[in-house]
């Protein structure tokens, strides 16, 4: 049997970062992709951060199909009919590429593209079914009646990774691991989009709220300006929506949200183009999966490397710089020709001295933090409803602000031990 | 917009046979709540009074992969449809 260097599962974004950096170091690379091209299969927010990657992706993006550069970030505390939002931007935003808004299946694809010109094959429609085994070494995959061997497979098929589940790394999926993200492309023209979020052409904003959007549950919404179109969406932890009483159908959440006069707005005249979902890890550091064993690496979402941390959330760079460190240890590897789990453990300290177990590990504690119902509920509603109080002029006299407000924060519940812990326990995220 | 009609707006290439499989008797024997009927976000899964069953309308799949999850009994055997089957986002 003949052996190629690697064999990828998955043309996603850690999966193509690998193939493109085994491709260089010119290694015999084939990427299998389920789907019709890659990206076909793909859903992001999303927002991808160059910052961290820069120095290590050389020239894998260089006239990347971006949608826009993110100049505005905004949030929003969603009341039940209120809401305060934060508009953030600065000139640093404006000085660096460092973060741009993408669509994966225009992304994803444009770098298979270009693996392809450089000889790699990108073979799409092929659904891998197992991993071929000799003892304990994974030695190749199995995908229908075809056998593809090879020194190292790498795992790049995504969060619910069937090869790492099937090579014994990946722990049984549990619901409060995950969040369920369910996006809309909403088409919208190009001025439009310019005009309605303030931005410059090419230029985007990035926006997300948190409150009344998950009725209380774990999760928000978010909203990214695309080229010509916005990426709306909700995400919910699926534990939290399997423990709402009474029951919410997840779907009715996306309604309400779009109906929201804050969105509705922005969207207005819009049209409707795609509706996807998607899982995401949600639990971080402790839900990471083992990532590696004897002639088998995993990668991205497969692995477990999201980092959500409520004012940002992250996926794609960490998924991007694991391919890398994949491609990296395959190398070595083939040069000591030792293909074991020893040789492969290389994979986990070039992780580990990078941003992506770094920023994994610092925001460790921050999934405990964020599993707080109060910080879906009580605190999002708290301030729009004191400004409520204070700028709405209606028929009787006003009260003085000072007196208003003490009441408001008295009557809210939020002067309690629990709100005390809750603001000692920042100190530990 | 209801959701079938979102759904509508997908590309799909469906399979003839259905990449889940649903086993009923751990549906009946096993689970109370049913957490497949709301937590889809293609709202795919529905009870069928005639047949007592649960279905599902797995053409209209969005590969999200929440049911897999959701579903702590294992009555529900999810896996990806073959090779070029099933949604093809032309955004994502």
């Amino acid at each position: 049997m003949e052996k190629i260097d690697a064999v990828i599962v998955g043309g996603g974004l850690s999966g193509l970062a690998c193939a493109y950096k085994l491709a260089e170091a010119g290694m015999q690379v084939i990427v299998l992709e389920r789907g019709d091209f890659s990206g076909s299969k793909n859903v992001t927010g999303g927002r991808i951060y160059l910052g961290p990657i820069m120095s290590i992706v050389g020239d894998m993006f260089k006239d990347a199909p971006f949608e826009r550069r993110i100049s505005r970030e905004r949030w929003t505390l969603m009341g039940d009919d209120n809401s305060i939002s934060i508009d953030f931007t600065g000139d640093r935003y404006k000085k660096t590429n460092n973060s741009y808004t993408v669509l994966r299946a225009t992304f994803d694809r444009w770098l298979a593209d270009r693996l392809i010109e450089k000889g790699v094959f990108v073979i799409p429609k092929y659904r891998v079914d197992d991993l071929l085994w000799d003892g304990n070494q994974v030695v190749g995959v199995k995908a229908g009646d075809e056998d593809i061997f090879a020194n190292v497979v790498i795992a790049a098929d995504g969060v619910l990774s069937f090869m790492a589940e099937k090579a014994g790394l990946k722990a049984r999926m549990k619901p409060k691991n995950y969040a369920l993200g369910i996006k809309e492309i909403i088409e919208l023209s190009e001025e439009k989009i310019n005009d309605r979020f303030n931005v410059d052409i090419n230029e985007g904003c990035a926006h997300l709220f948190i409150g009344e959007v998950t009725k209380g549950m774990f999760g928000g919404g978010f909203l990214y300006t695309n080229k010509k179109s916005v990426s709306l969406g909700i995400v919910v932890g699926i534990g939290a929506l399997m423990e709402m009483t009474p029951t919410i159908e997840v779907h009715t959440l996306m309604n309400a949200f779009k109906g929201r006069y804050e969105i509705e707005r922005l969207i207005y005249g819009g049209e409707l183009v795609e509706y996807s979902a998607h899982i995401i890890p949600e639990t971080g550091y402790r839900n990471i999966s083992k990532l590696f064993g004897n002639g088998i690496i995993v990668t991205g979402d497969a692995a477990g490397f999201a980092l959500n941390m409520g004012v940002t959330v992250r996926g794609m760079e960490f998924a991007i710089a694991s391919g890398i460190f994949a491609a990296e240890t395959v190398i070595s590897a083939k040069t000591a020709n030792d293909f074991s789990e020893k040789t492969l453990s290389l994979y986990e300290n070039k992780l580990k001295d990078s941003f992506v177990l770094k920023d994994l590990s610092t925001f460790r504690k921050l999934p405990d933090f964020l599993e707080n119902r109060a910080l879906f509920t009580l605190y999002p509603k708290l301030l729009p409803d004191i400004l409520e109080k204070i700028m709405f002029i209606g028929e009787s006299p006003k009260e003085k602000i000072g007196k208003q407000l003490w009441a408001e924060v008295k009557a809210s519940g939020i002067l309690s031990m629990k709100t005390l812990k809750d603001i000692i326990s920042i100190k530990d995220i | 917009m209801m959701v079938h009609e979102k759904i509508a707006k997908d590309a799909f290439k469906p399979d003839r046979e259905s990449h889940i499989k649903i086993d009923h008797n751990i549906c009946k024997e096993k689970c109370k709540i049913k957490y497949c009927l709301f937590v889809c976000p293609g709202h795919l899964y529905s009870f069928n009074e005639e047949l007592n069953e649960i279905c599902v309308e797995f053409a209209g799949c969005l590969e999200c992969g929440t049911c897999k999850i959701a579903c702590i009994e294992g009555a529900i055997d999810w896996s990806y449809p073959r090779g070029e089957y099933g949604v093809q986002y032309r955004y994502g």
